[in-house]
């Protein structure tokens, strides 16, 4: 065992009282890791992300980084975004797990008991990089009071093939519903129609319905956050126009897609466009010897990305906003909130972002300024995705009963109804009794 | 004798010592109760500590952080009036019926001709039981990849055939959705009921079947009267169980479609997994769970009751 002595013991004692009282400054500047740290795991739990090589960061270079400077050692754990929920639940009921988890969407707002308030990491980083988008705020806060540390924005874009959309006479994405359905009528003729899904999966059928709806001048609900306001003429015409745009533009089995179905649709060559993540294009750039044009090019030279088009209502998206929760059961408070300043802190967060070409924005707009967004003007067009996004319980703050709208699918089933059949007027009236129910 | 005496005092003396427990086992009751022990702590930390926890749960409005307060039977009434529920149960109901009738038959077939001698027997037998031994999320991505819109093995075959002219949206239609998912919870239940069957069947004896060909009864008449009347209170048993698993099925259906297009496959367990961990509401998810609970206990009730009646008989 390695001896101690009186002069060591100071000055370690030194750099945790530095650490305790100066934050990472004070870690910083003694050189060492705070005293007690030493011995201490956190256990952070995230998604298995989209972009491979960033997981790769944390664990081979953020990790050992974190256990050098604060001497927290990361005890990392990816899995499949599907799953999380089921262990936050576990988790919370049975007061132990993760020190930290990596929250989707709108998640903090189901477990506001359960998580710490870190408010001021979450004000601190946000003072420091100019401040949070609306959307991660919006998810991130519970009456002023922040549940959370917004960490990255993901979100869709429509990824199309220009060279297709060229052949019809479109030589830039479609702005408006009605220039889509007709783009996607010429392309759906050619056996290349518009890839969408309108089945029960968390990112793609609600990243495409919600902003659809919102273009009508379509919402849930009021300002207030409780009065149920689906049933409009915004609403009936959006569902009206939806089913002519289905049986004429788009891939009719959509309705039974998941989240990565249209990605092997698009790489297969069987749809023209699609509203995803940067996947699409990132999985294509990387083997350009395996997805290619029926010309025989790389594919991903022939891939774009424009925003959903708009309609009378304007034009959006639905972002996914990820929020670090800190455990309110975690025994770790203070390493994890230390660990939390540390890993957003623009330098760390930095290696984590450039190692996302552009498949997520920063939580701050900072990092709208990054060099990341000049490696590749086709990702270019995600930067400005958080600006134009809204989320779910629009026009009320995106909580519990929002979320339950959306895990029960009502918006997206409204939509899918009436393309199976039910008459538009039936299936508004179906889908607006259900939020009526929700928001009681 | 005065050997045998000697002998005998000795062996008595050599006698330990016996302990308070092993002399309280050797009543009949208290052993009993030892052996029964270790059933009844596992059976009450992993049956009955969840069930009463589900009827806490769903008496109050506990989410997930929120132990909840009493609200009594609001949950139920709640899911009472909500169509997404009704879907679930009936489609449930659908799904339990129209697949236990399939797997019966096609179990039972399968269980007659294994019941026969050919060459590779053994190999067949354990062949047949690898739709059941696979875990059910691979097998059930691989129906996944199967019914896929796009990449459908089964549409390229039939389009093939010339049988059909369009590809078929096996889960995108609402209606062949179900039928989808339940043709692959009768190609994972068949094994079960095939080899359990073939077990039901092997404890016939072949005289009895002999002997009513002797006396001129043809292969359905033998079937009729000899083997299914023997086999009957197996079959019940398996039936059972069957009802029990498929009414509780979760993991085939949550893969395949989530319950989708607009709840078309919707169960109850996929509906209570969807509310309780999806949502956070932890006391309406168990009430969906709970309201299954009536239902099976009216079927194993009825089974258990008639299985009696069979077997007295």
């Amino acid at each position: 065992m390695a001896r101690i002595d009186r002069r060591r013991l100071l000055k370690l004692s030194g750099a945790g009282v530095a650490a305790g009282a100066g934050g990472i400054a004070g870690i910083l500047a003694s050189g060492r890791a705070p005293a007690y740290a030493q011995a201490t795991t956190l256990h952070y739990l995230r998604w298995s992300d989209f972009v491979p090589a960033s997981d790769q960061v944390l664990k081979t270079k953020i990790a050992p980084q974190c256990e050098k400077a604060l001497g927290i050692r990361l005890e990392l754990e990816m899995v499949n975004a599907n799953d999380i929920q089921a262990r936050i639940t576990s988790a919370i009921q049975s007061g132990s797990g993760p020190d930290i988890i990596l929250g989707l969407n709108n998640w903090p707002q189901l477990y506001t008991d359960s998580l710490s308030d870190v408010s001021d990491v979450a004000e601190e980083l946000g003072k420091a990089q100019g401040g949070y988008y609306d959307v991660s705020k919006a998810v991130a806060t519970l009456r002023g009071k922040w549940i959370g540390v917004p960490w990255a924005i993901g979100g869709g874009l429509v990824a199309y093939r220009k060279s297709w959309f060229d052949e019809v006479g479109m030589n830039k994405f479609p702005e408006t519903w009605d220039e889509l359905r007709e783009a996607g009528k010429k392309l759906k003729a050619q056996g290349r129609p518009i890839g969408q899904t309108a089945g029960h999966t968390f990112g793609d059928a609600p990243g495409f319905w919600y902003p659809y709806l919102w273009s009508w001048g379509g919402k849930e609900v009021e300002a207030d956050g409780k009065t149920v306001a689906l049933d409009s003429k915004e609403t009936l015409e959006s569902v009206k126009f939806a089913v002519p745009l289905w049986k004429d533009a788009c891939d009719e089995g959509g309705l039974a897609w998941d989240d990565s179905s249209n990605n092997r649709a698009f790489l297969s060559g069987s749809i023209s466009a699609t509203n995803n993540g940067a996947s699409i294009y990132l999985e294509a750039k990387r083997k350009p010897d395996t997805y290619q044009t029926e010309k025989g090019t790389p594919m991903y030279q022939d891939i774009l990305h424009a925003p959903l088009p708009g309609g009378p209502g304007g034009q959006f998206n639905l972002p996914g906003p990820f929020t670090n929760l800190l455990m309110a059961y975690s025994k770790n408070q203070k390493p994890a909130k230390d660990f939390l300043r540390w890993v957003s802190s623009k330098d760390i967060f930095e290696q984590w972002f450039s190692s996302q070409q552009g498949y997520t924005d920063g939580a701050t707009l900072y990092w709208e300024e990054d060099k990341v967004w000049g490696a590749d003007p086709v990702l270019l067009p995600f930067r400005d995705l958080p600006r134009k996004g809204r989320m779910m319980g629009y026009a009320g703050p995106p909580g519990r009963a929002s979320a339950e709208a959306q895990t029960k699918y009502i918006i997206v089933d409204m939509y899918a109804k009436a393309i199976q059949g039910t008459a538009p007027q039936d299936a508004v009236k179906w889908a607006h009794d259900e939020l009526v129910k929700i928001y009681a | 004798m005065t050997f045998t005496s000697f002998a005998t005092r000795r062996a008595y003396a050599r006698r330990p010592q016996r302990g308070p427990i092993t002399r309280l086992l050797e009543d009949e009751r208290w052993l009993a109760v030892a052996l029964l022990l270790p059933t009844i702590v596992l059976l009450g930390l992993f049956i009955a500590y969840p069930f009463i926890k589900g009827v806490e749960l769903s008496v109050t409005d506990a989410k997930v952080g929120v132990p909840g307060r009493f609200v009594g039977l609001q949950n139920f009434r709640q899911i009472w009036n909500d169509g997404i529920f009704h879907v679930a149960v009936w489609n449930t109901c659908v799904y339990t019926a129209v697949t236990t009738v399939f797997k019966l038959a096609l179990g039972l077939w399968l269980a007659l001709l294994l019941n026969n001698n050919f060459r590779g027997k053994a190999f067949t037998r354990a062949f047949i039981l690898l739709p059941f031994i696979i875990p059910t999320v691979l097998s059930t991505l691989a129906w996944k990849w199967m019914f896929d819109p796009t990449f459908s093995v089964i549409n390229w075959m039939l389009f093939r055939l010339g049988l059909i002219s369009t590809r078929i949206n096996w889960l995108g239609d609402p209606n062949l959705a179900l039928i989808s998912v339940m043709i692959v919870n009768v190609w994972r239940g068949v094994p079960f009921y095939a080899i359990s069957l073939l077990a039901g069947l092997q404890t016939i004896s072949p005289e009895l079947n002999e002997a009513a060909a002797i006396d001129g009864a043809r292969a359905w008449q033998r079937f009729r009267h000899v083997t299914w009347p023997l086999l009957l209170p197996v079959t019940l048993v398996i039936v059972l169980f069957s009802v029990i698993q498929t009414f509780a099925d979760f993991q085939l259906v949550y893969v395949l479609t989530g319950g989708g297009p607009a709840n078309a496959t919707q169960l109850f367990a996929t509906y209570a997994y969807q509310i309780g961990i999806g949502t956070g509401l932890l006391s309406e998810g168990a009430t969906i769970s709970l309201a299954v609970f009536p239902v099976l206990l009216l079927v194993v009730v009825v089974q258990l009751l008639y299985i009696r009646r069979v077997e007295t008989y």
